[in-house]
């Protein structure tokens, strides 16, 4: 019994890999031969659907407005929630629980309820097709989440850290940037790697916000399937591009990934 | 952590405070706005009062779809919590396979959730997809865009696949917190596999879990973009989970009201439920 316990992680992650390899596979044949012949790898080896994506503008512009806009929230998020996170570890204060609260509601909020309104509110302060939109846009949940990871590390620093400073007389703010942050740089590693990510999976709101010149790789990828037919082949190309930026910073990581998603209270 | 009050703290939560409520209330307000009134071109607005709510809880469309959405979030939590409470006790708990393990299981998360739609679609389209192939060259009469049993059929497994891992990693973070000498002493009581994970591990993952399910409940109840992909919301409305089936009343119809009704209802369900879940977490956390 115990000497097949590895059998089911290995099923699960090969169950895991085929859609994957699936993609990859689509990416290295040209359209034709994924319409008219059933292979499981790819029969004319080409490189020809990566060499379009990464020469036509409209394909590699959209990786750099999403890029753009992700790295943009990430900031944005990270640098609000690191003052809020602790001030909800360390005092109480007037409502600090209903706020906490209502934070995470946001984290609840479905996209679909928002689009629209988006849209017309994004559109009325002129900031329609703009990445700042977009990235202010998933302030709407990468905040909240980040504020609750963030919560997580800096209530497991003892308080006592925070009362020596201030006894050997450091003010508050040379105490906070001197001593606590480079205490919790792994916490906020973790936290940018979070807003990092949900900002870069979302496409519902990044796709209502945003028309020709903050448009993100995900929402140019339905493209594809409107002029000439379905290109496949440069439609699977685009995924499996899309899925490179993620499996590099997961290796770094790895550790800490759980501790995110149970925001911050593993 | 005995914490001390300071009223002044509210300064450092203001810059989190009002890039939220800028994205949340202005269009939450809106959204509120259009509830209650009904709209014609050039903005002219008239008052209906409860009129939207009482016709969207009326409504068989809503309840359809209400009721789907049920059943996959029921589905879904009952296949992914006790798949992923499994996989995450046979995983290794030390050595090479632990970091192998995190980084391909953690590798579905990272995918844009249409990159994850149109991976499946190409993945089961019965010509030229590697499981509808597979599933008709087996004798199954397999097609997701023709049959509703097919299309939940993906829809599901697609949903497995996309989050399974999240329930493993979060399963696997409770178990690792477990002390070795629990194990040890239940070795020297004789204790039964069964008996270890029943009084050992599953209660030392009880706040772990409570969080799973909390997301897992939160996430399936606002899932778009995926099915969306996949099947479209079809055949017919098969498919069409609440969210899919919103976006279609407001942007495809543009029924303003009723969507609007539609979306407060929505969106009280999910804080009902979520209410509920924080609690039972505060609860824990406070045990601690």
């Amino acid at each position: 019994m115990k000497k097949y316990k590895w059998l089911i992680p290995s099923i699960y992650i090969l169950f895991l890999m085929l859609p994957i390899y699936w993609l990859l596979n689509m990416s290295f044949k040209t359209t034709t031969e994924i319409i008219n012949t059933y292979s499981l790898w790819p029969q004319k080896f080409t490189f020809e659907n990566y060499i379009t994506i990464f020469t036509d503008s409209t394909w590699y512009t959209g990786y750099l407005n999403s890029i753009y806009y992700v790295v943009m929230n990430t900031v944005i998020s990270v640098a609000a929630a690191l003052p809020a996170a602790y001030a909800f570890s360390r005092y109480r204060f007037l409502g600090d629980k209903h706020l906490f609260f209502w934070l995470l509601t946001n984290r609840m909020a479905p996209p679909a309820v928002f689009a629209l309104p988006f849209f017309q509110f994004y559109s009325s302060i002129n900031l329609f097709d703009t990445h700042v939109a977009v990235a202010l846009s998933h302030c709407l949940f990468n905040i909240p989440l980040a504020v609750w990871i963030l919560e997580g590390f800096i209530s497991a620093v003892p308080k006592e850290l925070d009362e020596t400073a201030y006894v050997d007389g450091y003010s508050f703010w040379r105490f906070f940037f001197r001593i606590f942050i480079p205490t919790i740089t792994a916490g906020i590693g973790i936290t940018m790697f979070f807003c990092f990510m949900f900002s870069w999976v979302e496409l519902l709101l990044a796709k209502t916000l945003t028309a020709v010149a903050a448009k993100p790789i995900a929402a140019t990828m339905t493209r594809t399937v409107s002029t000439s037919g379905y290109e496949l082949g440069l439609l699977a190309a685009a995924g499996s591009l899309t899925i490179v930026p993620g499996a590099i910073v997961i290796y770094f990581v790895r550790n800490y990934i759980a501790k995110g998603f149970a925001l911050g209270r593993v | 952590m005995n914490k001390t009050i300071n009223q002044r703290a509210w300064l450092f939560v203001i810059p989190v405070f009002i890039l939220v409520a800028f994205n949340a209330v202005v269009p939450l307000m809106t959204v509120v706005n259009y509830a209650f009134q009904e709209t014609f071109a050039n903005n002219v607005f008239t008052w209906e009062g409860t009129r939207w709510f009482k016709q969207i809880l009326r409504s068989d469309r809503f309840h359809a779809a209400l009721g789907r959405q049920f059943m996959f979030t029921g589905v879904i939590l009952l296949i992914q919590i006790p798949l992923g409470i499994a996989i995450a006790l046979s995983m290794p708990k030390k050595g090479m396979g632990v970091p192998i393990c995190l980084v391909l299981m953690s590798m579905p998360l990272l995918i844009p959730w249409n990159v994850v739609g149109a991976m499946w679609n190409i993945f089961a389209l019965p010509e030229i997809g590697f499981l509808g192939h597979s599933l008709n060259d087996l004798g199954f009469d397999y097609n997701f865009t023709q049959q509703i049993g097919d299309a939940w059929f993906t829809t599901i497994l697609m949903d497995v696949w996309h989050w399974t891992s999240l329930v493993v990693l979060l399963s696997y973070a409770g178990l690792q917190s477990i002390q070795p000498a629990y194990y040890q002493a239940a070795e020297i009581d004789g204790a039964s596999k069964w008996a270890i994970f029943r009084y050992i591990e599953l209660p030392k993952m009880k706040k772990v879990l409570t969080i799973a399910i909390l997301l897992r409940f939160m996430d399936s109840f606002m899932i778009y973009t995926e099915p969306f992909v996949l099947t479209g919301g079809g055949p017919g409305n098969a498919t069409a989970f609440l969210s899919i089936d919103l976006v279609k009343m407001a942007l495809g119809q543009f029924d303003l009201g009723p969507a609007a009704a539609m979306s407060l209802i929505y969106f009280f369900i999910v804080l009902l439920v979520c209410w509920v879940f924080y609690n039972l977490m505060m609860r824990n956390e406070e045990q601690k």
